[in-house]
């Protein structure tokens, strides 16, 4: 009985971290259905979405809304900076000489805010704007953390569903994503969805931002490497370009995390799901929900 | 015989720099520092001309190839420790086996990996090479004699600069001649069009998998020499950022081009070096802040690098 309550308290911790991959994972997904394109500086941009929030906190003192707004538009902002500048004059390259400039990106957002005048290499304790409550369950405890965590995911699934299946911008987007020629001859203006499907995917990195500082309040400017490239093999694992299989693959990939921390050894961890990566693109190279239309 | 014939200008050249190399530092004109790094940048030379025959010639993108440089590093230096060998004739076979180590692993890992498209085996690979530094965190789990995230200490230093040109004057002739060869053309053809080399009967798979694995054994073999160079290995030595540097030299010297990986190897290993001393100690950081950028606008502007499928006559690489 222990063992069973200990497990679904496991399952509850996983599916906390899942959300944040979730929300991470969708910006991978987006991108890459759009442009083809996968973003490897997405995790950076997560991590300066921390960083902003800390500073709305901690410095600015700014009110809980406020700081998810200041925050998603900093982050939406910075994402589409990058493509203008760092993506859009490749638009014809070959896939891996934007990979690499990818991988420049990266390192450059990297290397720059870890500068002593900016956010410095440091880690930094993240400030809780509220005090951590949890409420006992029966088997499973919740914390206020996981119900914002849970609470806040859910609503921009929401949102984000009523964007890209109900407005007209959804339709151009996911247009462009099944083919940007035909799309462009029909009108849309393709750049214009491009720098849009950015800064949609790179505000909602923003808010997984915040969550991952609530939840684990400790921040540094390398902190987007793993949670970047874990969310991205979500991404892969439930299926790249569909924004469903996004969030299915980052609760599994933050449950199983979970589950290896705790029932085998916390530095594994890393090494098992890279393992899940590899496996999938050899069973499923669709993933879950891919209908195989997508090669990979 | 033949081989050393087709060969015979480039080991001259060899033979050249070595002794002018040698008369340097028998006169003390170049510091044992400087004997140090330039060591290290031929080291990096054989490694990454391993991962210029994966990416460069085969068209595989790898982002992992400082995990198979650790493997051969790692491989090496067990070798040596558990036979306690510590002259160079002794050390020969151990690199070799090493290096083939290396070899077997990378074709392993290439069987699956091998078939995705571009982007995806950039994942794969990264993914792997996180595996690997994961692994190497852990391995005094295993034997602790491997350190895991303490490092691996006292390896004797056996690499030397007789050692490193004469690995220099066999493996970049052999290199060579397989890029000459009918599976370098064939690589090639896959680089440029996969399908279209299907078509005409290419065997892909097999190909992608034998230009990986010689990558691969290339890279083992680097380790080797590196693990005898410095004396201690650490798994942070092999990580992503490893990876970025075999990049960085293969996409400046120009894909597919064995001159250009040599002359990049060298002026890369000679500026990372040269901004140590130029830049004063609290700026040094600034350097992963201008590679970076340096590596988007080259994106921009050469594609494909500096000197691309050209090779130089005078060293006597290029087709006869």
């Amino acid at each position: 009985m222990e063992f069973l309550a200990y497990t679904l308290q496991q399952v509850v911790n996983g599916l906390q971290l899942g959300a944040i991959y979730a929300l991470i994972a969708l910006g991978y997904t987006m991108v890459y259905g759009v442009l083809r394109l996968i973003n490897f500086a997405h995790g950076d941009i997560f991590m300066f979405g921390a960083f902003i929030a800390y500073y709305c906190i901690a410095k600015w003192q700014l009110p809980l809304g406020l700081v998810f707004v200041v925050t998603m538009a900093s982050t939406a902002a910075l994402g589409v900076l990058v493509e203008k500048i760092a993506y859009k004059p490749l638009r014809a390259a070959p896939n891996i000489s934007v990979l690499i400039t990818a991988v420049g990106v990266s390192l450059f957002l990297e290397y720059f805010l870890s500068l002593k005048s900016i956010f410095t290499p440091n880690y930094i304790a993240f400030p809780r704007p509220f005090d951590v409550e949890a409420y006992d369950l029966g088997p499973v405890a919740l914390t206020n953390i996981q119900i914002i965590v849970f609470g806040v995911t859910a609503v921009s699934l929401l949102l984000l569903y009523l964007l890209v299946y109900r407005t007209k911008h959804g339709r151009a987007m996911r247009a462009v994503s099944h083919n940007r020629e035909t799309a462009s001859l029909m009108g849309i203006n393709v750049d214009g969805v491009i720098s849009f499907t950015f800064a949609v995917g790179t505000a909602l990195a923003g808010i997984g931002g915040i969550l991952y500082g609530f939840a684990y309040p400790q921040i540094n400017v390398f902190m987007g490497i793993m949670p970047g490239i874990k969310s991205f093999i979500a991404a892969v694992l439930g299926g790249i370009g569909l924004v469903h299989g996004a969030v299915l693959g980052g609760l599994v990939i933050g449950v199983s995390e979970v589950f290896v921390s705790a029932f085998l050894s916390s530095t594994l961890r890393d090494g098992v799901i890279f393992i899940i990566l590899i496996l999938v693109l050899l069973l499923r190279p669709m993933g879950f929900f891919g209908k195989g239309r997508d090669k990979v | 015989m033949s081989f050393f014939a087709g060969a015979r200008r480039f080991i001259v050249c060899c033979a050249i720099a070595y002794v002018l190399l040698k008369a340097l530092f028998l006169t003390g004109l170049a510091t044992q520092y400087v004997e140090q790094i330039v060591l290290y940048a031929l080291v990096m030379i054989i490694a990454s001309l391993g991962l210029n025959v994966i990416y460069g010639y085969t068209g595989q993108f790898s982002l992992g190839h400082a995990a198979f440089y650790g493997i051969g590093a790692y491989a090496s230096a067990l070798l040596t420790h558990v036979f306690a060998i510590d002259s160079v004739p002794l050390f020969l076979p151990v690199l070799l086996v090493a290096g083939l180590f290396t070899a077997a692993v990378g074709g392993l890992i290439g069987l699956p990996i091998l078939k995705l498209r571009d982007d995806f085996l950039a994942i794969a690979t990264l993914g792997f090479g996180m595996l690997v530094r994961t692994l190497l965190d852990n391995s005094d789990r295993v034997a602790d004699l491997l350190g895991g995230s303490r490092g691996f200490i006292g390896i004797p230093r056996i690499t030397s600069l007789e050692l490193v040109f004469g690995v220099m004057a066999v493996l970049i002739p052999v290199t060579r001649n397989l890029i000459f060869s009918r599976y370098g053309l064939f690589w090639q053809c896959i680089k440029d069009d996969e399908l279209a080399s299907t078509a005409f009967g290419i065997d892909t798979g097999r190909m992608k998998s034998m230009a990986f694995t010689y990558g691969c054994f290339l890279a083992g073999v680097a380790g080797g020499l590196y693990a005898h160079l410095y004396t201690f290995l650490h798994p942070s030595n092999f990580d992503f950022l490893k990876s970025v540097d075999f990049l960085i030299i293969v996409i400046v010297g120009g894909m597919g081009s064995i001159t250009g990986t040599i002359i990049a190897g060298l002026l890369w290993v000679g500026f990372i070096e040269g901004l140590r001393i130029v830049l004063p100690s609290g700026m040094l950081e600034l350097r992963w802040v201008f590679i970076p950028i340096f590596l988007i606008i080259l994106m921009m502007l050469r594609p494909y690098g500096l000197i691309h499928r050209t090779e130089s006559r005078l060293l006597g690489i290029g087709r006869k």
